[in-house]
């Protein structure tokens, strides 16, 4: 096994467009335990931790771009006001030692229906920057994920950055696991009130083949908040209206029996994920009118 | 009669004294700094020049015939030294604890997936790995038996209602994965009237599923071949002198030229009673003439050691109405997998020990031990008695529901005490506080419920997951008590041997403790030195490298290292002590009748006599060595399960208290308390530390840890899907040790490594369902036995 360790995106560039076949690594939890356990033996690893622009994070138009390099920890640390569903995602991953190594870009990368960061990017709605010695693309993240650990990119890209558009409301994550921590989801959800768009964003993950949306649930909890002036008045939610928009993000899950977890209780599990998510949301978009 | 010599007994704090590093200190342990440090040398971080890689190719089929196994690609792959297959085992080709009846390399048939088939070692463990992947290994797969009461022949529960239908004929239909059938062991306790009769009756059914002991050291070691045609094993594993005697078998060598060492240990709690790796790194460096290392990943590790009996149950419970036992049925059965291991000795204790420690008039117990095509079941802390825990002690919830009782009166209304008979007869000549251990759970204050205010996430079932800032979430309290024999049973002879040196080093006395005894993490290196300590009144005590050199010590397992390696070293103290003295009196001229052994010296309370050591030992080296034994046990009838089977029993009692997320099935532990009598605490901190970790790997075994088979396979072998409990599933917990002297026992003292393992579940499970209302029949309890989805 080759290793190269280039200290410039252009050579990265070069590097992965040379070697289409290189597994890219950064934080390394997920690639050095396939390596550990014999399950990948690339012929090349491409180690972009050198490369320091990968490290960074600015605001531009408003929205946040993330470069690949940076750390789930990072993300809590620095970020917890900007990308609120992203940070409460990432506070759920691993240990301590993985969130310091682990990044939002691996995760992507990486594309498993389980990894914890999609769907709060989902849900917040987000861009993937790729890019290859042929040049720079975005991804927007609903067509990013193509099936069980594939995605959009081509195999001469790597991920720059992601950029995710600011919160105008609130946002929850909710991720089940059979322990209390450091464990893989069995099913999670992600939810974004975006109310400068009148729009309604949820993320799904653990439960279909790749991360996803619950669009029909989106499209009934905007209509309600819209068609009876919700978004306006803030007045409490209706209960049936939670209870409908959890029964449509659990319909929107393909789940399967697993390990982890059986495909009914996912199913149940989201709905009840999807209620409580909305109703804490509902209640931090309610207190934030009377803040104001 | 004995009475506590510490009361009233307390919180650890209380138990602690700064002292001097003797009997009843909080000592320090000599590699507790190297461990914290990250500087002990485990057995995966030993290392030699010019040392070799072994690595075992595996079964991929839980039950498969070999028709042949072409090593020559393997062989060809540059860089590889030996390939062996079992033509290659030179003595006897099969080996085991108990029944000797397992392969050290597959003969014509594999029996469990993961089953050793070919050996190799290279120069690197890459290249050894890939010329094992070249071993081309032609199996006719055969259909798994992967069900203990199937393999038996039993499918229905019928013996458990008619008590005089006994079932002898194994199932005609199920493959008889060993020629003489599927039944490892079927013990019988039979005592009272076989017919009972009682007002209310109570029937249930349990299901535990497969615990792993999950050590953080996988397994590891470095054969070394010997210049005398031997060879030198360094190996972590809890017993070298049964590691010897199989290995030698195996070897065909004389136990002389097969010569052990302890490495390091990072835990075992019966996964390493077994061999692994220690045959084959022999095989490997006799054949290749140079040092060979084997050492196991995490994944290899779940295939190469035994686990915890999966146990299907029944239990019928008699009572009168004011809620006196009058009778208990049960059938047990263990899944033992597809080799013996210690599988009759776990019966022995499932079915001995299987109705709790109450007293019941009329008893009518089976426990089976079946082999199967799942991975081998062995030792594992609590050994048989922690799945009839879960049984007997549900059946206690069931029971005081159905009297509408407190589950805490029932229990204490029929505790076993001080002379009380145990169902195999035995009468109990030292303390059994069972009452007390749960009137003082009663009495501890419950922790306060989460607040109105600002949510902790971290208190949350789920944690900081965020499923819950409080919704559907429901508490539960729930009790449970146990026993568990210590030390090995059923007329084993089991001894320790010390050998204890004492002499002066740098003007200073100095003794030096040599014994065979695994320090697996558990400390026993540490009350070694305090044992040596106190009886020699001296500071500096050396704990001799862990070998073969010296006699068998036992077993690290059943609880029983501080009885039975304390006693011993404790017997050779008094040998030297007994040199001492008579060099003393020799030396002032007279018998003086309090001599004893303080400060370095030897002093008398009486008369003004001090005579230091050094003075007396000059150069010296005086030196004991000995074999010690606990009272002999006896076997058991095999018609009604009575005799004095045990030596000693460990009490313990735990309260668990747990918010559950009745909504998802998640489950919080709020706090665990337990009360637990040692008899006497040797190391108090150790002894506490040895509650808290029990008391953890229970309640994982009730929430959450289980390896899952399917169809003979095992679908989780690893630490992302095999779960163990972190530090916000594992709770703050109220813990009070009582020492009530056991008067047959060194200083007193009781085992105390498992008692907390076997009580923690149950109570963990009782608290679930009192907060659920759910019957929960079955550990780990999951979300979806909860949720109903």
């Amino acid at each position: 096994m080759d290793f190269l360790q280039p200290v410039t995106w252009a050579e990265a560039l070069e590097a992965k467009a040379a070697h289409p076949d290189a597994v890219p690594i950064a934080g390394g939890t997920d690639v050095m335990v396939g390596l550990n356990f014999g399950h990948l033996r690339p012929a090349l690893l491409l180690d972009l931790t050198r490369i320091a622009d990968l490290r960074d994070w600015q605001v531009a138009d408003g929205a946040v771009r993330l470069g690949a390099g940076v750390s789930y920890a990072r993300v809590i640390s620095e970020l917890g006001d900007r990308l609120p569903g992203l940070a409460m995602a990432s506070r759920t991953i691993g240990s301590p030692q993985i969130r310091n190594r682990g990044t939002v870009a691996g995760n992507l990368a990486t594309a498993s229906p389980a990894g914890d960061a999609h769907p709060a990017l989902l849900a917040a709605g987000s861009e993937v920057e790729v890019a290859s010695a042929r040049g720079t693309r975005r991804i927007p993240i609903d067509d990013f994920y193509t099936g069980v650990k594939r995605t959009a990119m081509d195999d001469d890209e790597l991920i720059a950055a992601v950029h995710v558009a600011p919160p105008s409301g609130p946002q929850q994550y909710s991720k089940i696991g059979t322990r209390n921590a450091m464990v893989i989801a069995v099913a999670a959800f992600g939810l974004a009130l975006h109310p400068d768009r009148r729009a309604v964003g949820t993320g799904i993950g653990s439960a279909a083949p790749t991360p996803r949306r619950a669009p029909a649930a989106e499209e009934f909890l905007a209509g309600e908040l819209d068609s009876s002036g919700l978004w306006e008045s803030r007045a409490e939610l209706p209960e049936a209206t939670i209870a409908r928009f959890g029964e449509l993000v659990a319909a929107a899950a393909a789940p399967i029996d697993d390990v982890r977890g059986s495909a009914p209780y996912r199913v149940h599990a989201l709905s009840v994920m999807a209620r409580r998510a909305l109703s804490w949301a509902w209640a931090d978009y309610r207190s934030a009118n009377q803040e104001a | 009669m004995s009475t506590p010599t510490r009361t009233p007994t307390g919180a650890p704090e209380h138990l602690t004294g700064p002292g001097s590093g003797g009997v009843g200190d909080d000592a320090q342990r000599p590699d507790g700094v190297l461990k914290v440090r990250g500087e002990f040398a485990y057995g995966s971080d030993l290392w030699m020049e010019d040392m070799l890689w072994g690595v075992t190719l595996r079964s991929p089929h839980p039950y498969a015939r070999i028709r042949s196994v072409d090593t020559s690609a393997a062989l060809a792959t540059p860089g590889v030294s030996a390939v062996l297959t079992s033509d290659d085992v030179p003595g006897e080709k099969v080996y085991g604890l108990e029944l000797a009846d397992q392969p050290v390399l597959a003969l014509d048939v594999v029996r469990y997936q993961g089953e050793p088939v070919a050996l190799v070692a290279a120069d690197h463990p890459e290249t050894a790995r890939l010329a094992a992947a070249r071993i081309h290994v032609d199996y006719d797969v055969l259909e798994p038996v992967t069900d203990a009461r199937t393999a038996l022949g039993h499918p229905t529960w019928n013996q458990v209602h008619d008590s005089t239908a006994e079932v002898t004929e194994l199932s005609r239909e199920s493959a008889h994965l060993h020629p003489e059938g599927n039944l490892v062991r079927h013990l019988k306790v039979r005592t009272g009237d076989p017919a009972p009769t009682a007002d209310v009756v109570v029937v249930g059914e349990y299901e535990v599923g497969m615990q792993d002991q999950a050590f953080l050291g996988p397994e590891a070691g470095l054969a070394v071949p010997a210049e005398d045609g031997g060879v030198e094993l360094h190996v972590a594993t809890q017993w070298l002198h049964v590691d010897q005697k199989q290995i030698c078998s195996a070897l065909a060598l004389p136990p002389e030229q097969v010569r052990l060492t302890l490495a390091g240990v990072g835990g075992a709690f019966g996964g390493r009673e077994d061999l692994s790796m220690h045959v084959h790194a022999c095989l490997l460096a006799l054949r290749t003439g140079r040092p060979v290392k084997m050492s196991y990943n995490r994944e290899e590790s779940f295939f190469g050691h035994v686990h915890r009996h999966p146990a299907t149950m029944r239990y019928e419970h008699g009572a009168t109405r004011d809620g006196e036992l009058v009778y208990v049925k049960a059938a047990i059965y263990f899944d033992g997998g597809a080799y013996a291991s210690s599988t009759p000795a776990v019966v022995g204790n499932g079915g001995t020990m299987g109705i709790g420690p109450y007293v019941v008039p009329n008893v009518h117990v089976d426990c089976y031990g079946a082999y199967t095509n799942n991975p081998p079941c062995g030792a594992m802390r609590g050994f048989g008695s922690v799945q009839t825990a879960f049984a007997y002690e549900s059946q206690m919830d069931a029971l005081a529901a159905e009297l509408d009782m407190d589950p805490v009166e029932l229990r204490c209304r029929n505790a076993m005490e001080e002379g009380s008979a145990t169902p195999t007869g035995q009468v109990i000549d030292s303390p059994a506080p069972v009452v007390e251990l749960l009137r003082r759970l009663e009495a501890m204050p419950l922790p306060a419920r989460s607040g109105d205010g600002e949510v902790d996430l971290r208190d949350m079932p789920g944690g900081v997951s965020n499923t819950t800032h409080g919704e559907g979430v429901r508490r539960g309290v729930g009790y449970a008590v146990a026993y568990k024999n210590v030390a090995f049973s059923e007329g084993y002879d089991d001894h320790s041997t010390a050998r204890v040196r004492l002499e002066v080093v740098g003007g200073e006395p100095t003794a030096t403790v040599h014994t065979a005894a695994a320090e697996v993490g558990q400390g026993l290196v540490t009350v070694e030195q305090q044992i040596a300590r106190t009886e020699l009144g001296v500071e500096r005590v050396v704990v001799h490298p862990k070998d073969t050199s010296v006699g068998s010590a036992g077993s690290t397992s059943a609880s029983r290292q501080t009885y039975v390696t304390g006693g011993a070293v404790k017997a050779a103290c008094e040998k030297v002590r007994e040199q001492l003295v008579a060099r003393a009196e020799r030396l002032v001229g007279r018998t003086v009748p309090d001599l004893r052994l303080a400060g370095g010296a030897v002093v008398s309370d009486s008369e003004d006599i001090t005579v230091p050591l050094a003075d007396l030992l000059g150069d010296d080296v005086l030196e004991e060595t000995l074999e010690w034994r606990h009272r002999p046990t006896e076997a058991i009838d095999p018609e009604t399960g009575q005799g004095f089977a045990h030596v000693q029993y460990a009490f313990s009692a735990h309260r668990a208290v747990v918010d559950v997320d009745t909504e998802l099935g998640l489950v919080k532990v709020v706090e665990m308390a337990c009360t637990q009598d040692v008899g006497k605490a040797i190391n108090p901190q150790a002894v506490v530390g040895q509650i808290q970790g029990g008391t953890a790997q229970g309640l994982g075994l009730a929430v959450m840890e289980e390896i899952l088979i399917q169809d003979g396979k095992v679908r989780n072998p690893s630490f992302t899907d095999y779960l163990i409990p972190t530090i916000l599933d594992m709770p703050p917990m109220r813990i009070e040790v009582l020492e009530y002297a056991d008067p047959h026992a060194p200083y007193g003292l009781r085992g105390v490594g498992e008692a907390p393992n076997i009580s923690s579940g149950p109570a963990v499970l009782a608290a679930i369902r009192a907060a659920t209302g759910l019957p929960l029949t079955r550990v780990p309890v999951r979300p979806e036995h909860i949720t109903g989805t």
